[in-house]
């Protein structure tokens, strides 16, 4: 008897109970409702790869991917103001973040590959926690502020507050992320280093610096368990440390992983060597 | 849960599980077995088709979100029996080898080209990224969607 074989069963999400919510109100009530067994669904890209192996599991899914009133750049004087449901494509060919944020476009048109940035959401990565994601890191470096909607309202919280450990945020589980603010830099210099080895990869290690009004942001990609601004790399900078100097500091504070791309020796070093790079373009000498 | 989508400029309606995948609804529900699953994990591309005019990957959209969108999928692409000109072009400078990532090839590159009518060669190189072709015949995919941008600019001038 042969065996049969249907490629398809293994790699389909376990079963779940699906909400579309068509409000930011309808959304948070679906997760007071369901609490910790839901989880949001925004572009999907993200959650439902884990959900199909079966390393996520919800049992109710609220979808706000059609929430279309959150999916926004604008100017909002003193930031620019970024809906959580704003796709990577959105960001990448932005004209107001061009100018304003180049470091974010750039960033966002290096995220997995064209049908990923089609329909991933900004929001989507932040709130998924990622460390080897791109975005998180870059919103870290240019201190944005991220703003969660819950049933009693929105509060604001710092991106540096924002990661609290791996794919874990400070999102309560009734909270919504609906907007990302940058604040408008008049930025001086900035530069993105994605190291990979295969096209559409995760970063091995990642770096995102902004140099703005006096200061430099710093932030690694994939050099632990959440994204990590470099602060010991920005302290030296901001003494006045030429740009080897500072990235011979730039594993303070990190804890790289091993795995199956590259041991946490190489990823010190490659995080070296990238933060060096980076501080270089963004025009440190 | 009841779903109806725009395939191909049909609406077609069906019943589904809230997890079947939305190349699972084209292949299984609507037969359009044009659209291929490689590798069930998001990298290949194979599964390739158009959401509202923009390359995306139906492995990793539930059908339940294309629920009311507009989807296209390679069988929508030619006209009757005139095939589309990047099906041509592929078919003209032998874009293939064993064909298995051809669908989703095609797709990306139409999307491409509505994004960047006039690529470079690194253009396309990058813009392809996301569909992976285990012959490894990247070489006369290039060309081929380079002679349908050549072409279609051509055209317009």
């Amino acid at each position: 008897m042969r065996r049969r074989i249907n490629w398809g069963v293994e790699v389909i999400p376990a079963s779940f109970e699906y909400l579309r919510a068509d409000s930011v109100d309808v959304a948070i009530a679906a997760l007071t409702e369901h609490g910790d067994e839901a989880k949001l669904l925004a572009g999907g890209h993200s959650l439902l790869p884990l959900m199909k192996l079966r390393l996520a599991a919800p049992s109710v899914l609220v979808d706000v991917g059609r929430l279309d009133d959150l999916r926004y750049i604008n100017d909002a004087g003193d930031h620019i103001a970024i809906g959580a449901l704003t796709r990577h494509r959105d960001l990448e060919i932005s004209t107001l973040l061009a100018s304003a944020a180049p470091l974010l476009s750039h960033a966002a048109g290096h995220v997995g590959d064209p049908q990923v940035r089609h329909r991933g959401t900004l929001g989507g990565s932040l709130a998924h926690a990622d460390p080897a994601s791109d975005l998180p890191a870059v919103i870290l470096a240019m201190g944005g502020t991220l703003v969660a909607t819950g049933p009693n309202g929105s509060r604001e919280i710092a991106a540096s507050e924002f990661f609290t450990g791996f794919l874990e945020s400070a999102l309560a589980p009734d909270e919504l992320l609906t907007e990302i603010r940058i604040p408008k830099l008049d930025a001086q210099g900035w530069s993105f280093q994605k190291f990979n080895r295969r096209a559409q990869d995760w970063a091995i290690v990642g770096v995102a610096t902004v140099r703005a009004n006096g200061s430099t942001g710093v932030a690694l990609v994939n050099m632990g368990s959440t994204p990590l601004l470099a602060t010991a790399v920005m302290d030296a900078v901001k003494s006045g440390a030429t740009a080897a100097d500072a990235a011979a500091l730039a594993n303070e504070g990190t804890e790289a992983q091993s795995d199956i791309n590259a041991s946490s020796e190489y990823r010190e070093h490659l995080a070296r060597v990238l933060v060096r790079r980076s501080l270089e373009e963004s025009g440190l000498a | 849960m009841q779903i109806t989508v725009t395939v191909n400029g049909v609406e077609r309606s069906g019943d589904v599980e809230p997890r079947t995948l939305l190349v699972h609804f084209l292949r299984d529900e609507l037969g359009l077995t044009g659209t291929n699953i490689g590798c069930d994990t998001s990298s290949c591309g194979a599964c390739t088709i158009h959401v509202e005019g923009q390359s995306a990957k139906s492995c990793t959209m539930l059908a339940a979100q294309a629920d009311g969108l507009s989807v296209t999928t390679i069988e929508g692409l030619a006209d009757g029996d005139t095939l589309h000109p990047m099906q041509r072009c592929f078919q003209e400078n032998h874009g293939l080898q064993c064909g298995y990532c051809t669908p989703g090839m095609v797709m990306a590159a139409v999307s491409l080209l509505d994004e960047n009518p006039n690529p470079s060669e690194t253009d396309v190189r990058i813009g392809l990224e996301g569909n992976l072709c285990r012959c490894t015949g990247y070489h006369n995919i290039v060309k081929s969607v380079l002679a349908c941008a050549a072409e279609s600019t051509g055209a317009s001038k």
